[in-house]
């Protein structure tokens, strides 16, 4: 086990720094090939040069080496890396307010929207899968199978402005009509978007929606898993040493299936912050995901390009935990 | 039970013969994919979720290919005096809210993302394929090289990818859509052809190949690439489709096409503010999306059924 | 343990301790898959007496692997069902007994040994719980009794540094050991009958024979029978006391290992006698049985072996299939030319 943490984790170091590499050399290479994206975070205003040399400055943007189209801009680099892990120095807005101070603001929000959206498919997706996986061919199975490639091939956007209108505004205009029901379910849990009075309930149905895709592949990963280890040879050996069913499948069977998908649950809580870009917008959550979107949609690049590093950072440890996770859980991996 | 699937599964290695092998076995592994690939048609065609799909995948490449079949009418001719109009026969879609003809720009809205997702696809079956290629043929540092490569680029989520380059870019068209789903999804491929060319690298018959001294670049593309195929057809049809989705995603959060652009994802998020009173400026371009998404993937699904002998 | 015997038998509604430990009559498997109908046991019949080793013989795909599974009640269903026929033990039809009965059978008096302990094992679970699993579920013992039985059955099969071993995957073990482990999960509870389905195919040469000696010793400790499934001719001469030959589903001779090695009566099982190299006919072409077994889904009419036997004839081409003849007091061969089979030697 040792060992294997220690490779990992030397593993880890490499995948940072390439992962920060490929963001800065992205950013780089679009702002050699489009300019100085400062100027554009003020529009059609001429912004007074001192504020845009200020700016401009505290950014790394003034480096010759944006000038030169496909340089790799190492310096600039090696600057932004020192900022990131030695001052947590994720850069400025427009206002010059930190980025990391912004992304403290809207933390909490997309925390809870995870957290709702990570509970709701493990529990339903688990449970769907493992109904289907063990009755193979019946109804409950075709079920399963037909709905999750529905709710696969629905962009998730889609999925959100649908639930949204139909949900949130027709039927909460419904249910917002009727005396009896309490204000948390008819204003707070069916709103059309986020009510700070119900922080809460109003985001149940947001972070459904986010967790709906991911739903679906865990219900299949969970159908297919249970599928091929329930007729695996130590599935029947369990059954030769006359244990009960309840234990053949809650023992034997599900501690093998599960594996496959609580990885898969894990990678997913950094799918799931990518997720919350999209979910964020439509429900007007303010979490980090609508954070980006909206500087995306008024060219705030400095924003963009702070959060998103922030976020794979958060998303690479995640994947890092799950490795270990999946050490913990298969004793194969453990001793390699 | 496993009396009778070791009987079934004896089929598999040919057998090499002592005085041709590399002949016996070439065409040993020949024949199996040929008839790999009739059976798979076969049962393809007698498959109704793959013939719809299908259909429904050429009706939307038709309008991404050639609108004038389908419409007459100028998507930009608009008139905000019919803004919002209802459908009717004429106009089988209606108004948008400039007044344009709303089945018009349906129509045209397809071709963007019909052509972004096809040349990403071709992009990265062509560069992913090569490099997955390489790395399961050669292994050894090659393959330490493009893996570690390959894990940077997952470990990037590829809608935040996307949406710091187009942001920093501000150059939002097909051409840089195409260009970053093309640099962030290859090593999807890469892997998967990785995988199947290190499986079948140590197949009987190409062993006996390598034995008799093929050289590399006819081992790679008689005997190996063959393999990989199938699994690759499965993946890039799937793929398809969910870059048709990415592509309205991208647009919708703003970072896409630009209007006047025609984009069934643009129509979307245009108009999802007036669903209360007209739903169908909402319905018609989710149907269509959903439509296409969902036909690439039930392609892709009965295609894997049809290639992985597994599922007979 | 003589007493934990007692206990067990009282549990067991009908059971007469003076009958056979196992009998199989007239067992009918089939299998129902989307190619048709496969039809996998039809009628296959043998008894069992305690200490003794009978040996099922056949290719792969003959359905002993089958059967075996239909005596441990395991079979998976579907696709495969039972159609016909009886299995008993000590007198009671275990196919007539209610799950929750058929479960206390299970490892408790009769027990399986799989061929692949690699993949029979659970690999997520030390080998220790896989053993103590049983005493606690089937004994209520408490898990730390459990594993102390556990440490003490590792010491049975011989794995030294048992208290140790206790705690390790299976993964971490050898081939051999492997084995051995699944041999003490199949003894843990004191079984009188033991199946052992291909118990050392998957071994190396010297392994097999450690295994088979261990197997024998422990079976001679225990007075226990012993169904030793194999398609190993060699295998079966060093340990088995009779011998069923099937082929396609059927028991086609059935005899005393001596018996059957000096005149076999049916031309499957010769073939098979014939296809085993040996020292004294250096240099002699090794004859092989021509053709394929049928599959199971389309077994010819008649005798399913006529199509590759050097004796038939348009008898053997037309139902029904040769009934067993009496070939001796103790032996019966279904093939209509059994006489000219064995005198032919």
């Amino acid at each position: 086990m040792g060992r294997y943490v220690i490779r990992r984790l030397l593993q880890f170091i490499p995948t940072v720094l390439g992962t920060m590499f490929l963001l800065h050399y992205m950013t780089a290479l679009a702002i050699q090939f489009s300019g100085n994206p400062v100027r554009a975070l003020f529009g059609d205003r001429t912004p007074p040069p001192a504020l845009l040399q200020a700016i401009t400055e505290r950014l790394g943007y003034g480096d010759p080496c944006l000038d030169q189209r496909g340089n790799p801009c190492f310096g600039l680099f090696a600057d932004r890396l020192q900022n990131i892990f030695f001052h947590f120095d994720f850069g400025i807005n427009l206002r010059q307010r930190e980025v990391t101070d912004l992304v403290a603001d809207a933390i909490p929000f997309t925390l809870k929207l995870l957290v709702i959206a990570i509970l709701f498919e493990a529990v339903v997706g688990i449970a769907a899968g493992v109904l289907a996986g063990l009755r193979g061919g019946s109804f409950a199975d075709y079920l399963v199978k037909i709905s999750t490639v529905f709710v696969i091939s629905v962009p998730i956007f889609v999925l959100g402005v649908v639930v949204r209108e139909f949900v949130g505004v027709k039927f909460g205009n419904v249910l917002r009509g009727q005396d009896w029901i309490p204000d948390v379910i008819s204003s707070g849990m069916f709103s059309p978007v986020f009510k700070p009075d119900y922080p809460m309930a109003s985001l149940i149905i947001p972070g459904m929606v986010l967790g709906a895709t991911s739903l679906a592949v865990t219900a299949r990963l969970t159908r297919t898993s249970i599928m091929e280890n329930i007729r695996a040879d130590y599935v029947r050996t369990a059954r030769a040493k006359g244990l009960t069913n309840k234990r053949v499948i809650g023992v034997h069977t599900l501690r093998n299936s599960l594996i496959p998908v609580i990885t898969f649950l894990g990678v997913d809580i950094g799918a799931a912050m990518a997720g919350a870009v999209v979910t964020e917008t439509i429900f007007n959550v303010p979490g980090i995901g609508r954070l980006v979107t909206m500087s995306a949609r008024t060219g705030e690049s400095s924003v963009v390009v702070g959060v998103v590093t922030m976020l794979v950072l958060v998303v690479l440890v995640a994947n890092l935990l799950v490795d270990l996770l999946y050490a913990v859980l298969d004793p194969r991996i453990r001793y390699e | 039970m496993s009396d009778l699937t070791s009987a079934g599964t004896a089929v598999g290695g040919a057998p090499v013969g002592g005085d041709g092998p590399s002949t016996e076995a070439t065409t040993g592994g020949e024949g199996r994919s040929a008839s790999l690939w009739a059976d798979a048609r076969r049962q393809l065609l007698r498959d109704p979720i793959f013939v719809i799909a299908f259909i429904y995948v050429l009706v939307v490449g038709s309008m991404a290919a050639f609108p004038k079949l389908w419409t007459s009418q100028d998507p930009r001719s608009c008139n905000t005096d019919r803004s919002r109009i209802s459908p009717s026969g004429e106009h089988p879609f209606g108004f948008d809210i400039l007044g344009c003809d709303y089945y018009a720009h349906a129509i045209y809205g397809a071709r963007p993302s019909m052509v972004i997702a096809v040349m990403a696809t071709s992009g990265i079956v062509l560069f992913g394929g090569t490099l997955g290629l390489l790395a399961g043929y050669y292994g050894g540092w090659v393959d330490t090289i493009i893996s570690r490569v390959m894990d940077i680029f997952f470990s990037l989520p590829f809608l935040l990818g996307a949406i710091v380059f187009l942001t920093v870019i501000k150059r939002q068209n097909i051409w840089t859509i195409t260009g970053v789903l093309f640099l962030l999804a290859w090593p999807t491929i890469a892997r998967i052809i990785r995988g199947s060319v290190i499986s079948s690298k140590d197949l009987d018959y190409v062993q006996a190949a390598k034995a008799v001294g093929a050289r590399n670049s006819r081992l790679m593309f008689r005997h190996i690439l063959p393999n990989a195929i199938a699994p690759m057809l499965v993946y890039a049809t799937i793929v398809l489709g969910s870059f048709v989705a990415a592509e309205a995603t991208l647009t919708f959060l703003g970072v896409g096409l630009q209007p006047p652009a025609q984009s069934w994802g643009i129509m979307i998020s245009t108009h999802q503010v007036y669903f209360l009173e007209d739903p169908w400026l909402l319905l018609f371009p989710c149907g269509l999306l959903v439509g296409t998404v969902l036909s690439f993937i039930l392609m892709g699904d009965a295609l894997r059924d049809a290639l992985d002998p597994k599922f007979r | 343990m003589s007493t934990d015997v007692n206990v067990k038998l009282e549990a067991l509604a009908g059971v007469d301790p003076n009958a056979l430990p196992l009998q199989v009559k007239d067992l009918h498997v089939e299998f129902r898959t989307r190619n048709g109908i496969a039809h996998a046991v039809n009628g296959v019949s043998f008894d069992l007496r305690a200490g003794e080793t009978r040996a099922i013989l056949g290719e792969s795909g003959c359905g002993k692997s089958v059967t075996a599974q239909a005596i441990m009640g395991i079979l998976d269903s579907p696709p495969g069902f039972i159609t016909g026929g009886e299995i008993l033990y000590r007198g009671v039809d275990l196919l007539k007994l209610p799950e929750s009965e058929r479960r206390k059978v299970r490892a408790n008096r009769i027990a399986m040994i799989f061929q692949d302990a690699l993949s029979a094992l659970n690999p997520v679970f030390t080998v220790g719980f896989q053993l103590a699993e049983l005493f606690r579920k089937h004994r209520g013992m408490s898990r730390k009794d459990a594993k102390v039985r556990a440490v003490e059955l590792l010491d049975l099969v011989k794995i030294p540094a048992a208290s140790q071993r206790v705690n390790d995957y299976p993964h971490q073990f050898s081939g051999g050991m492997r084995q051995r482990v699944m041999i003490a999960m199949a003894l843990a509870l004191d079984p009188e009958v033991l199946i052992a389905d291909e118990p050392t195919t998957a071994l190396d040469v010297t392994v097999q024979a450690q295994i088979m000696a261990l197997l024998a010793e422990l079976q001679r400790e225990r007075n226990m029978g012993l169904v030793l499934i194999t398609h190993d001719m060699g295998v079966v001469a060093d340990v088995a006391d009779r011998i069923s030959v099937m082929y396609a589903g059927r028991v086609i001779e059935e005899a005393g290992v001596n018996d059957i090695y000096a005149t076999p009566a049916h031309p499957y099982t010769k073939g098979l006698l014939e296809s085993i190299p040996r020292l004294d006919l250096k240099g002699h072409e090794l004859s092989a049985i021509k053709g394929l077994p049928p599959a199971l889904t389309n077994i010819p009419p008649g005798c399913a072996f006529n199509p590759r036997c050097r004796y038939a004839q348009d008898v053997c081409r037309k139902d029904p299939a040769p009934p067993l003849y009496q070939v001796s007091p103790n032996r019966t061969a279904a093939c209509h030319f059994w006489k000219e089979v064995k005198g032919d030697e």
